[in-house]
């Protein structure tokens, strides 16, 4: 298949113009990057640029590496054994693998939202004030305001204002996502990483927290995984189209669902493969 | 085509009875068990009637039935039983119990003058009263209807005097002793160092010391002197005169004449003795609260070592330890630990707590206590501390390997989400892994708690004994005496059995003490269970 082996460079050269058009500088910055778990090459030399405050959706069929990449840009998979990366990836010009920076601060501007609702089992307000629980803020009224805060960003602060002391685990699948954004915009980090934050939702749910990615945009970067092609069309401002670990365009989400230039890729989208 | 596929019955359904079968028989030998000790261990303070049974050799005997059983030698078609009674009198008759022919008893009656006394020293009695002697001299007659209201006053005032002069002597008299041991040992040390002013106090501290001795002692006479002095004048089966002090009485019941309420009493008199009073005549009598609260403190003592040692073990291992070769061999090891003889673990203890570091602590901070008191160990002997340690040694691997797996058992997703947030590892750990896994390791310790409160064989080396003369816990400071040795139930069931030297009185309390032991573990045990039963509700639906 060669198609695949060229894109990756042609698509770069692409989006960087088209990010300073829009007057907005490239702040996520992958280079090059190759990914392996133990000799399994996962990511192979994946290229893009996501600029501030855009939504960026990362599509392809299972197994192709979409995952791997947004976890690594917080570094999450350095809990698995056995990896190996190659090539850089900077964030507002800062390589996330600089052994100067702290791993722990580098989660602390990037928060992630995960497939699964994963709320600890504590009540809803000490959920969304962890994240400054753990860098040592004490004053109850900070960690009031932020939680309310947080929660009205998730949209979820009219829904569970009066029971901020119950346990999490009581709310419904839809409530506990959103739930797990507020605690992950609490400390206000600077990118938002969604890895399928609706796959296990249901529609009503979905058009909710779809609708909180559009208002999330204003101040956060937010790079998202999805399964559903509609999803990635109506939230995301740029698409990139990942297939066996390569990365086979990445461009602006209009071009990508109109006119492609990769045949993989429409073949993809009009779910001819996948 | 195989015909057994066309068979109507799927092919290993018998299989099925018999795992079955294996559970019943289990089922079966826990509850035979539990119904054995129950059993005996539950009648033991009951009064039944008491008959006068008359031997065709002419001897009259008065005695509790005991036991009965199949006279050694006697055809199986055919038995020939023969009974034990517990005749009491041990004084008179050399021993309490006698076994007699069931075939040579003419018969039997149960007269209701007779009488069932518990008493301080040779053991019970059950005799025939005839008068009482009251402490103002006057001679009550048993025909008297005044005699049984009179008798059981004289037992309660005797009762009283007991108390007193037991106050007096164990308690007041020990301290003084106490306070006397520990004078005197700082008066050689004075004199050794030559402190001159030292050395006139404390001489002056030992006359007084000497000189409370001396009151108390006259007190306890006086107590004696003008306390009760009835006394029972009765008949034995034989119609031998028997006088009992009544100071001597410690229980006096007619066991023909009680009625069913009167019965019950008893036994709640009885029991609430056994488990709320210190033992007597060897341990075959008398309670057990030095050996139910000495086995409590340990117990606890050993689960306060053990969670904190075996949750931070646990945490290394799981989170912190590079996962290798190294590390399964560690793990192999902590596993294995488990399976290693209890009483290697006694000698452990005694060799490395007791000798090494209690001796070490000894040298340290007690060197004027071993130079001037006969090297009088105070740590490098066994004691409390050593049990609780030397058992949470040995129940190590049941809260390491519980706990690893409970936190394991943590969903990966709240560990990420922890993670994500900007948490450190020990933070999550701390905030996020050791509450989700709390009851996991909770059901660790309770298995642990249920292994150490039964071990006896590594405490005999390490600190318990058959008596111990003061509970590890009192009014004079530090109030917990780590060093002290203590009673412990499992050791006293063994003692109770087989260092007895009378057999037959102890049996009864051999199983008595085992019911009370399975009791004390089955409430430790609830009362884990119920804090892990909150802790389990606090994180309920937490697993998705």
């Amino acid at each position: 298949m060669p198609p695949i082996m060229n894109p990756p460079s042609s698509s770069r050269i692409k989006v960087r113009p088209a990010a300073e058009r829009e007057g907005r500088k490239d702040y996520i910055s992958i280079r090059d990057f190759g990914f392996y778990y133990g000799e399994k090459k996962a990511l192979d030399a994946i290229s893009l640029d996501i600029p501030e405050r855009q939504v960026v959706a990362f599509i392809g069929p299972s197994g192709c590496g979409k995952s791997t990449l947004l976890r690594n840009l917080n570094r999450m998979n350095d809990l698995v054994d056995g990896i190996r990366h190659e090539g850089d990836i900077t964030i507002n010009g800062r390589s996330i693998y600089d052994p100067g920076l702290e791993v722990i601060s580098l989660r602390r501007r990037v928060g992630m939202v995960f497939q699964k609702s994963n709320p600890f089992p504590k009540s809803i307000f000490e959920n969304v004030v962890y994240a400054l629980r753990v860098v040592g803020v004490r004053d109850r009224a900070v960690l009031e305001e932020a939680c309310e805060t947080s929660l009205r960003k998730a949209a979820l602060w009219d829904e569970v204002k009066d029971r901020l002391d119950d346990s999490a685990l009581g709310l419904s699948g839809g409530q506990m996502q959103r739930l797990c954004i507020a605690r992950a915009i609490a400390n206000r980090p600077e990118i938002l990483l969604m890895d399928e934050p609706c796959s296990a939702l249901d529609p009503i749910a979905t058009g909710k927290i779809e609708e909180l990615i559009h208002e999330l945009k204003e101040q956060f970067t937010i790079v998202i995984v999805t399964h559903s092609m509609q999803q990635a069309a109506r939230v995301s401002d740029r698409t990139a189209f990942f297939y066996l670990g390569k990365q086979i365009e990445y461009d602006t989400t209009e071009k990508i669902f109109m006119n492609p230039t990769q045949a993989q890729t429409e073949a993809y989208i009009s779910g001819r493969f996948g | 085509m195989p015909s057994s596929s066309d068979s109507s019955t799927p092919r290993g359904e018998a299989w099925v009875w018999f795992s079955g079968l294996g559970l019943i028989i289990g089922l079966g030998m826990v509850v035979g068990l539990l119904a054995l000790v129950l059993m005996n261990g539950a009648t033991v303070f009951w009064a039944p009637p008491v008959p006068v049974a008359q031997v065709d050799d002419g001897r009259v005997l008065i005695g509790q039935l005991a036991q009965r059983r199949i006279r050694a030698g006697s055809p199986a078609d055919q038995p020939r039983y023969e009974r034990q009674y517990q005749v009491g009198l041990r004084e008179l008759n050399g021993n309490s119990y006698l076994w007699v022919d069931e075939a040579r008893i003419k018969g039997e009656t149960f007269p209701a003058d007779v009488l069932g006394l518990e008493r301080v020293e040779n053991g019970p009695a059950f005799v025939r009263p005839q008068s009482l002697r009251k402490s103002d001299g006057k001679v009550i007659l048993v025909a008297d209807p005044a005699f049984e209201a009179a008798f059981q006053a004289e037992v309660a005032a005797a009762a009283a005097v007991r108390e007193k002069l037991i106050e007096i002597n164990r308690h007041r008299i020990g301290d003084v002793n106490a306070a006397m041991d520990k004078a005197r040992v700082a008066l050689r040390r004075a004199e050794d160092l030559k402190l001159t002013d030292d050395i006139a106090a404390l001489q002056k501290e030992i006359a007084g010391l000497d000189g409370r001795f001396a009151a108390l002692q006259d007190e306890g006479k006086k107590v004696v002197a003008g306390g009760a002095v009835a006394s029972l004048v009765s008949q034995d089966a034989a119609g031998r005169e028997v006088v009992v002090p009544l100071t001597q009485v410690i229980r006096a019941w007619f066991p023909n004449r009680l009625d069913t309420w009167g019965r019950v009493k008893l036994f709640a008199s009885r029991l609430g003795e056994f488990i709320f009073d210190e033992p007597r005549e060897a341990n075959t009598e008398g309670g057990l609260m030095p050996a139910i609260f000495g086995t409590l403190v340990m117990t606890v003592f050993m689960s306060l070592l053990v969670t904190p040692f075996g949750v931070i073990t646990a945490i290394y291992l799981r989170e912190y330890a590079q996962q290798g070769a190294v590390l399964r061999i560690v793990r192999i090891s902590v596993n294995n630990l488990a399976g290693v003889p209890s009483i290697v673990f006694g000698v452990f203890g005694l060799g490395f707590f007791v000798y090494v570091l209690g001796g070490s602590i000894d040298q340290l901070f007690f060197a004027d206590q071993l130079k001037y008191n006969n090297n009088t160990p105070v740590f490098g002997t066994g004691g409390l501390l050593w049990c609780s340690l030397t058992l949470a040694l040995m129940t190590l691997p049941v809260v390491i390997v519980a706990t690893e797996e409970a936190l394991a058992a943590v969903p990966r997703g709240m560990r990420e989400a922890s993670l994500a947030t900007g948490a450190s590892k020990w933070q999550t750990i701390r905030d996020i892994l050791l509450p989700a896994s709390a009851p996991g390791i909770l059901t660790g310790v309770i298995l642990a708690m249920a292994r150490g409160a039964g071990e006896v064989a590594p405490l005999m080396l390490v600190g318990v004994v058959k008596l111990a003369p003061t509970l590890p816990f009192d009014g004079s400071a530090p109030f917990l005496h780590m060093d002290r040795k203590f009673m412990h139930l499992g050791f006293h069931v063994y003692d109770l059995g087989f260092q007895s030297p009378d057999s037959d009185a102890a049996r009864p309390m051999v199983f008595a003490t085992t019911l009370l032991l399975i009791v004390l573990v089955v409430c430790l045990n609830l009362g884990a269970i119920w804090i892990r039963n909150r802790l389990r509700a606090r994180f309920k639906g937490a697993s998705f």
